[in-house]
């Protein structure tokens, strides 16, 4: 090459590489740095460094992720049925989603808090909160199944909750929407609110060995929506914060008339004196109805327990009992920094973020510094509780989590960014734009007493172009940053399921090593189950008709089955027989109404099944097992009602009548 | 000129790009390799196929029948085994275990149901027999003494009395 031609190639080159500088798009894509892939790269076959547990909203269960990679590790069907994993349709789970008001399908999961001793998260049990039909359910974290559901009487929805104290001695559900109580009438006209709708928070206890929910007491309150809460921690351990607002109690287009009040109010509740009151005999009984659902691991079955009373603290006859603590514009969030000292309220239309200092607080209920009462419970002077405000955080603060460096990072609906700022001086330390419309954050930890600051994820209400489009309706956004500098960096979008509203995560090394791997054949305690082939059988009971099926790789025992009549119901009890991890069978027969089953190894799952013609149904396994898992298959005879065709059922002995002449 | 110029330029980008994948993709190769080394390291001529591979060296046998241990490998096997092997030499899923007792060591029996997924990968006759059966032997997750207690109720079958 000439060096004429090299100079020019030179320049050619630089006007190229400038020229790409120059058409750099400067839309959201460029919020991320060049080492970004580098943070976020888990190479195939390694492990995620943290489990991070999302809400799945609207879909009503929970959703695994590995952080940083965002990878979808797993969805726990808890409030909503999942065919699938046979959610609902097995006889063992339907009892799960009974409530006071039957089987429900669905409901609307919102938020996500793991128990925790001493104030850090201990990666036993995920807590979640159902907001529509008003229930808490616990999942186990060695079986990733959702081990419990707790109805929630008096509550017209469950959503300032599932937030727990720092050893996990209480889980809270606050209503959002304020109602009759139930052993009132309700039958009255809706613009009584005032009269004759009252609000309520309930304390439910948590077994500390077994996890086990149960409601310790509710505390009666004035009509107003409860919309979030968090527990105290350190030296507030005692207390539990909850933001309300329509406090103006308007029963009707509540977001002009619930909008209206300059302040509206974070209830403080010292739960240590309701347990005094508690013990004291202070609390009424009161007749309700609702039901506790517990899955049991050794029969693989759930069963409901329908309850019939309930203790209630009426808030505004116990004294010091509940404070409420003006705050600006309907409060949504209700944060408390990791050392329990400081309380942020999130004014969602407010423009300036209100830190409250528990020690004022304290103080001031001892000055009895009250501006008067609102449903005869103390109102505190707004300035005799408030630490500071953070001035111009942004537009539309909703939630906030700490760093464990002294710093917190809100999350701005309306101005669509996290602001981080310094909760000792409540300077504002930076910002970040997210994409878009950030409704919840989380740090790992962020909201315990050891946050974790290493990334906060941002998970946005609203994607629009973040992904390639998908007609209407597009999946969530989550967005992960990385907040282990002064600046937050982008690194990483990754689509959600549902809408993702609260969500938690710990270091995996909290849980994998716990997670279970097979269920042992020997302690199955189903009364069905079949533990081995030898136990198989077909039994009938008048129109039932049981068959204890056995399932390993790769075959059905009994996989021919004769003697079945129209009207007739059957229940196939399947039981996997395999003892090795990562092996489930499957089962599904032609014409179910039902979903399908999915066995874990050592467990035992019924699929009922009602015949609507005569004839042969084909059954096999759906989950693929082995190299012969297509050979995994059955046949099932329908005769008419009436028929004389025997009950016979076998494995590999039912041969052609010619085959056995010729004794083949 | 105009030409020389345009495969200058194009020459160098792909070089300049060339060289960036390639780094990455030797990172990502010697990974592999490293990984896929040790695995067929371990698969190698260490692999003793008269003990098989797993917790038991020599496990000595009484010359006659323990008939509780015995009676205990039979409930085992009821629950864990039978499904794909029968008592007599003829193939269900697996083969027969008439005749296993005398055909191979009880370490090796033992090490090979405590821990079936090393040893199909690496002895021979068990690689042999997957080429019949197709469906590999499953981890049935059985305790020391389990394995132990099917060694005898197989001698059992075997006609130890």
């Amino acid at each position: 090459m000439k060096p004429v031609q090299c100079t020019l190639a030179a320049f050619a080159l630089a006007i190229l590489f400038g020229g790409m500088n120059a058409c750099k798009p400067k839309s959201a894509g460029t919020a991320v740095s060049s080492n970004a892939a580098e943070k976020v790269y888990v190479p195939p076959g390694k492990y995620d460094e943290f489990y991070n547990f999302v809400s799945g909203g609207f879909s009503g269960q929970l959703a695994v992720y590995g952080l940083p990679s965002g990878r979808l590790l797993r969805v726990i069907p808890v409030f909503s049925v999942d065919p699938e994993k046979g959610w609902g349709y097995s006889e063992e789970t339907k009892p799960m989603l009974n409530t006071s008001h039957g089987f429900v399908p669905w409901d609307d999961l919102h938020h996500v808090n793991m128990s925790q001793t001493n104030g850090e998260i201990d990666g036993r049990w995920v807590f979640v909160n159902g907001n529509n039909t008003p229930r808490l359910a616990r999942v186990d974290l060695t079986t990733f199944r959702t081990a419990e559901i707790l109805e929630l009487p008096n509550s017209g929805g469950n959503h300032s909750s599932p937030f727990i104290t720092e050893n996990t001695e209480y889980v809270v559900a606050g209503t959002r929407f304020s109602v009759p109580p139930d052993n009132a009438n309700g039958d009255v006209p809706i613009n009584t609110y005032k009269q004759n709708f009252k609000g309520n928070v309930t304390f439910v206890s948590v077994n500390k060995e077994s996890g086990n929910m149960d409601i310790a007491f509710q505390i009666e309150t004035p009509g107003v929506n409860f919309d979030l809460s968090h527990a105290g921690k350190g030296p507030s351990h005692g207390w539990f914060f909850f933001s309300c607002y329509n406090t103006e109690q308007a029963n009707t287009l509540l977001e002009v008339n619930a909008s209206k009040n300059d302040k509206d109010f974070i209830m403080a509740v010292n739960w240590k004196k309701a347990e005094e009151y508690i013990k004291a005999g202070k609390g009424k009984k009161v007749p309700v109805k609702y039901v506790h659902n517990k899955f049991n691991e050794e029969t693989h079955t759930a069963t409901t327990e329908t309850l019939k009373e309930v203790t209630v603290l009426d808030s505004r006859e116990l004294e010091g009992l509940c404070y409420f603590i003006p705050c600006p514009k309907s409060p949504h969030g209700c944060d408390v920094d990791p050392t329990g000292e400081y309380i942020v309220g999130s004014g969602k239309l407010a423009a300036l973020i209100p830190v409250f200092s528990f020690t004022k607080m304290l103080k001031a209920i001892e000055d009895k510094a009250f501006e008067g009462d609102y449903g005869k419970i103390p109102v505190i002077k707004y300035e005799a509780a408030l630490y500071g405000e953070v001035q111009k955080p942004g537009l539309g603060p909703l939630h906030t989590e700490f760093d464990g460096r002294g710093n917190a990072i809100t999350s701005m609906f309306v101005s669509s960014e996290l602001v981080k700022w310094n909760i000792k001086d409540l300077k504002v330390l930076d910002r970040v734009p997210t994409y878009y419309s950030t409704g919840h954050l989380m740090i790992p930890g962020g909201d315990s007493r050891k946050p974790d600051g290493k990334y906060v994820v941002a998970y946005n209400k609203i994607t629009k172009d973040r992904y390639l489009p998908t007609g209407p309706e597009l999946s969530q956004s989550a967005q992960l940053f990385d907040i282990s500098g002064d600046k937050m960096q982008l690194i990483l979008d990754y689509p959600t399921i549902g809408e993702p509203h609260y969500a938690q995560a710990v270091r995996a090394e909290k849980i994998k090593d716990n997670s279970r791997k097979i269920f042992k054949i020997e302690e199955n305690k189903h009364p069905y189950a079949a533990k081995g082939e030898k136990e198989t059988k077909v039994v009938r009971e008048g129109n039932k008709v049981h068959v204890y099926m056995t399932a390993i790789r790769s075959h059905l025992t009994p996989d021919n089955v004769e003697g079945i009549r129209m009207g007739d119901e059957v229940y196939f009890h399947v039981t996997n027989l395999e003892q090795d991890w990562d092996v489930p069978h499957g089962f599904a027969i032609k014409g179910a109404n039902n979903g399908e089953l999915l066995i874990m190894p050592g467990e035992t799952t019924t699929l009922k099944w009602t015949p609507d013609r005569t004839g042969i149904f084909p059954f096999y396994c759906t989950d693929f097992c082995s190299a012969l898992h297509q050979e995994m298959t059955g046949y099932l005879r329908v005769s008419p009602a009436g028929s004389k065709v025997p009950l016979s059922f076998s494995t590999g002995t039912n041969m052609p009548a010619s085959d056995t002449a010729t004794g083949k | 000129m105009k030409k020389l110029l345009t495969t200058c330029i194009i020459a160098i980008i792909l070089y300049a790009c060339g060289n960036q994948s390639e780094t990455k993709d030797s990172t990502n190769a010697s990974d592999e390799s490293k990984e896929t080394t040790e695995t067929t390291e371990s698969g190698n001529p260490s692999y003793d196929p008269k003990r098989g591979e797993g917790k038991f060296e020599n496990v000595e046998l009484p010359a006659s029948l323990d008939v509780t241990m015995a009676q205990s490998g039979k409930q085992i096997y009821e629950v864990k085994c039978a499904s794909c092997h029968k008592l007599t030499d003829e193939r269900l899923v697996g083969p027969g275990w008439k005749g296993v007792s005398n055909k191979h060591k009880p370490e090796w029996i033992m090490n090979f149901i405590t821990n079936p997924d090393a040893m199909i990968d690496k002895d021979p006759e068990l690689q042999a027999q997957l080429e019949i059966c197709l469906v590999r032997m499953p981890n049935q997750s059985l305790g020391d003494d389990d394995a132990r207690h099917l060694v005898e109720f197989m001698r059992q079958n075997d006609g130890v009395k």
